[in-house]
C-alpha cells in the first residue's frame, strides 16, 4: 500500500496544475459534469496535458455559487463556472499562468475560521479513486491499528480524544465501542448512521459523496475495535449519488483486500453492505434505524436494551453517525491528545454544518467547536443576504430551537445549545430574516413532526396534532389567551412523555419562539396582526391552514 | 425481473425494503398486485408488506402523472418562499399536492429535502433541477413540458 501512495503522489506531483471540479449534488444540476468535459477538452486543445491535471471531485464547500471548480497551487477558486468560462480559466490561468481574477470567489472569509478535518479531503480528492483516498495517507490509521494497537487501545485513544456522537445526542464514542466490544454475543454488527432526514441539513451526503473512503475505514477501525464482522451503511434512497459513490468505493476496497476476509493479510475479516432508507426522518433514530434494517417498519422500541447489547436481530450493534466515524482514522493517525486540543475542553473537535437560508454565502462548512453562531453566520456565512434584518437561526434541524439575536454570542457545544433550548442535532443552520413570521415558521416544523410521527406513542401522535390544530387556530384569528399557556404545557408533556428522540425533541421550535418570540405570538392572538405579512391572508398567496 | 431480485437476496425477510426499492424502479410505483406478490414469495403476511411501504414516504402507491413535479419543502426552501411556489402551481394546474391532475399529465409531489439548499428554493421538474427557483419560471417550464416542448436546459 505505501508503494501505492508514492506512486499516485508521483504522479500527482509530476503535474503542475490540478484543477477540482465540484460534482457532488450541489453542483451537479447546475451543469457541472458539462463544465468537467469543458476542461478536458481545453486541457487537450492547449496541449496541457502533462501539466494539467482535471479531476472530478466531491463538494468544495460553497454550495451557493456552483458549479466550483478549485484550482491547485495556491487554492484559488472559481465561480458558477460554465464551459466557456472553463477554456478562460485554461488559457489564461494554467497557459499564461494568470488566474481569472474576476471569476474568483473571496474565499478568505469564508474558509478563514473554518477547520477542515473530517472534510479535509473533500473537494480535493476523486472519490472514485482509492488511490487519491490512500495518496491522501488514508487507510493508514487502519494499518497502525493492526499492527501496532490492540482493540483495548483503540478505544483508550478514543477516550483520550473526547470524540462524542455527531448524530447529535453527543454519547461519548468511547463508551459506546467499550459497551459492543465487553458483549459476548456474537456476532456483532456495525451500522454506520447516513439517513439525514433533516430538511435543511446536508452534511453527511456530502461527507460520502466527496471522501467515501473515510467513512470506511473509521468503519473498519470501529470493527477491529470491537469484534463486529458486518456492517451496514443506512443511506437515504434520496441521495443517488452517495449510494453510488459508496458503492463503488465498497467494490474498489474489496478489490483491494481491505474488506473481506482476511483484511490486509490479517486475521481479521469485515464487510460492509449498503441498506437504503425510504424516507421516513424517524428511521434516524437508533432502535428505528434496527427495524429498517431488518426490513420493518422504523419504529423506535423503549430502551434498555440498549442497541450495544441488543441490536440488530438481537446482537451486539454499534450505531454510529458517519461523520463521527470519518474522525476516527484522524484520532489514529496522530493521536487522541492532538484531537483534544481542537475545540473546546468537553466538547472537541470540529463540527459540520450546512449552512442555509437567508445568509449571503450558503453552503458546506467546518467548523471547531466552541465557535459562536455570530462567527458562523456574520464571519463565514457573510451576515442576512439582502437588505433584511435578522431575526432568529435555526439550530439542529426541524426538531431544533429558533434563537434571537440575543443569542448569538452562544458557543456552539452540546450542553450550551441544549440549555438554550436548540439541539446540535445532525447539524444544520437556518438563518431566518424579518421577512418570516415565527409562529408561521413554529408551525411549518410541527407539521414536518406531525407527518413523520411514526404514530408508536400517544404523546408524539395525538400531542403534536394538537399542538398543529392550536396553531392553525391562531393563524385564522381565533386564537384565545389561553393557547400560549396551552402550547406550552402541552409541549412539556410531549417532551417529557415520548419515547424517542423525535417526539423529545418536536416541541423544541414551539417552545424556543415562545420564549424569545413571545411578543409575535401575542400579536397574533391579541391584536390578530402578522408582522411578516404570512398569517390571516385570504389571498390565496398565503400556505392553506 | 423482479423475481431475480427476491432469489438474489435468498427470499430474507430482512430484505423487504431493497426489494420494494428495486418493485418501484421497475414499475414506476408499488400497486396491490405487487405487494401481494412480494408478500407471497417473502412467506409475509400481505398487511405487513402494505404497512411497510404505507410508513415510507418514498414508495408510491398511486400511479404518477405522465409528467411528475417535486418541489422541496425542506427548511432552507420554505423560508425561501418555496410554500409559494406550490400554491402557485396549485392554482394554475388545478391539482393538490401529493395527486395529480384529472387528465393524468401532471403529478405534483412535496419532498422534505433533496439537499439543493444554498440553492433554495428548489423545484424537480421531471428530472431537472431548477434552483434559486421563481413561481414564473416553475409555471412557465411546466406549461412547455405539457405543451410537448422540451424546455432549454440552463
Amino acid at each position: 500500500m505505501i508503494h501505492l501512495a508514492e506512486t499516485e503522489l508521483d504522479a500527482q506531483r509530476s503535474y503542475k496544475y490540478r484543477i477540482n471540479v465540484c460534482c457532488s449534488s450541489g453542483c451537479l444540476p447546475f451543469g457541472a459534469l458539462k463544465v468537467l468535459k469543458a476542461f478536458e477538452d481545453a486541457v487537450k486543445e492547449f496541449g496541457v496535458q502533462k501539466e494539467c491535471k482535471v479531476a472530478r471531485t466531491g463538494c468544495i464547500g460553497t454550495c451557493s455559487v456552483g458549479p466550483a471548480v478549485l484550482v491547485e497551487p495556491g487554492d484559488y477558486l472559481y465561480q458558477n463556472v460554465t464551459p466557456e468560462k472553463a477554456r478562460l480559466i485554461i488559457r489564461d490561468h494554467v497557459v499564461l499562468g494568470l488566474p481569472v481574477k474576476d471569476m474568483l470567489y473571496g474565499t478568505e472569509s469564508y474558509f478563514r475560521k473554518q477547520h477542515r478535518l473530517v472534510m479535509r479531503n473533500a473537494g480535493k480528492i476523486d472519490p472514485y479513486r482509492i488511490e487519491d483516498y490512500i495518496a491522501a495517507g488514508g487507510y493508514s490509521a487502519l494499518v497502525k491499528c493492526l499492527m501496532k494497537l490492540s482493540p483495548k487501545e483503540v478505544i483508550d485513544e478514543l477516550y483520550v480524544s473526547g470524540l462524542r456522537g455527531r448524530g447529535g445526542a453527543g454519547f461519548p464514542t468511547w463508551q459506546k465501542w467499550n459497551f459492543v466490544a465487553r458483549a459476548h454475543r456474537m456476532p456483532k454488527y456495525i451500522i454506520a448512521n447516513l439517513d439525514e432526514g433533516d430538511p435543511g441539513v446536508f452534511a453527511n451526503r456530502t461527507l460520502a459523496e466527496a471522501d467515501p473512503h473515510a467513512i470506511l475505514e473509521g468503519m473498519l477501525i470501529a470493527a477491529y475495535a470491537t469484534g463486529a464482522e458486518k456492517g451496514y451503511i443506512y443511506i437515504r434512497a434520496e441521495y443517488p449519488l452517495a449510494v453510488e459513490t459508496l458503492k463503488k468505493a465498497i467494490e474498489k476496497a474489496r478489490a483491494m483486500n481491505l474488506l473481506g476476509e482476511k483484511i490486509l493479510e490479517m486475521p481479521f475479516n469485515f464487510d460492509v453492505e449498503l441498506r437504503l432508507g425510504a424516507g421516513a426522518f424517524v428511521a434516524g433514530e437508533e432502535t428505528a434505524i434496527l427495524a429498517s434494517v431488518e426490513g420493518k417498519r422504523a419504529m423506535p422500541r423503549p430502551r434498555p436494551p440498549y442497541p450495544a447489547a441488543s441490536g440488530l436481530w438481537g446482537n451486539p450493534t454499534l450505531i454510529q453517525n458517519v461523520e463521527t466515524l470519518a474522525n476516527v482514522p484522524q484520532i489514529v493517525s496522530h493521536g487522541g491528545l492532538w484531537f483534544s486540543k481542537i475545540g473546546v475542553p468537553n466538547c472537541t473537535g470540529t463540527k459540520c454544518f450546512s449552512l442555509t437560508g437567508k445568509v449571503k454565502n450558503p453552503g458546506l462548512i467546518e467548523v471547531p467547536m466552541g465557535i459562536t453562531l455570530r462567527e458562523v453566520i456574520y464571519d463565514i456565512g457573510g451576515g442576512v443576504a439582502g437588505d433584511r434584518a435578522f431575526k432568529a437561526v435555526l439550530v439542529g434541524g426541524p426538531s431544533g430551537g429558533c434563537l434571537p439575536d440575543t443569542m448569538l454570542d452562544l458557543p456552539i457545544d452540546y450542553e450550551s445549545l441544549t440549555k438554550a433550548g436548540a439541539i446540535m442535532g445532525s447539524g444544520g443552520i437556518v438563518v431566518i430574516d424579518d421577512n418570516s413570521c415565527m409562529v408561521d415558521t413554529a408551525k411549518f416544523f410541527v407539521d414536518f413532526c406531525v407527518d413523520e410521527s411514526c404514530g408508536k406513542c400517544t404523546p408524539c401522535r395525538v400531542g403534536l396534532r394538537k399542538v398543529q390544530e392550536t396553531y392553525k387556530r391562531i393563524m385564522r384569528g381565533e386564537g384565545r389567551a389561553e393557547d400560549l399557556d396551552f402550547l406550552r404545557k402541552l409541549c412539556s408533556y410531549i417532551k417529557e412523555a415520548s419515547l424517542c428522540g423525535l417526539g423529545q425533541t418536536a416541541p423544541n421550535p414551539v417552545l424556543t419562539t415562545l420564549r424569545y418570540f413571545g411578543k409575535e405570538y401575542q400579536e397574533h392572538i391579541f391584536e390578530k396582526k402578522c408582522t411578516a405579512n404570512k398569517c390571516f391572508r385570504h389571498d390565496g398567496e398565503a400556505r392553506n391552514i | 425481473m423482479l423475481h431475480q431480485t427476491i432469489v438474489a437476496h435468498g427470499y430474507q425477510k430482512s430484505s423487504l425494503l431493497e426489494i420494494l426499492h428495486r418493485a418501484q424502479e421497475l414499475y414506476g410505483y408499488l400497486d396491490s398486485d405487487l405487494l401481494s406478490y412480494v408478500a407471497e414469495n417473502l412467506n409475509l403476511p400481505p398487511s405487513h408488506v402494505y404497512g411497510v411501504a404505507a410508513f415510507y414516504n418514498f414508495f408510491r402507491l398511486r400511479k404518477p402523472g405522465e409528467h411528475v413535479v417535486t418541489s422541496c419543502l425542506g427548511t432552507a426552501c420554505y423560508v425561501k418562499g418555496a410554500e409559494e411556489i406550490i400554491s402557485a402551481i396549485e392554482r394554475e394546474f388545478k391539482l393538490e399536492r401529493g395527486k395529480s391532475t384529472a387528465d393524468g399529465r401532471l403529478s405534483l409531489f412535496i419532498t422534505r429535502c433533496i439537499g439543493a439548499c444554498a440553492m433554495a428554493p428548489a423545484v424537480v421538474i421531471d428530472d431537472e433541477v431548477i434552483g434559486k427557483a421563481t413561481k414564473e419560471a416553475v409555471i412557465q417550464r411546466i406549461k412547455q413540458l405539457l405543451e410537448g416542448n422540451k424546455p432549454e436546459t440552463s
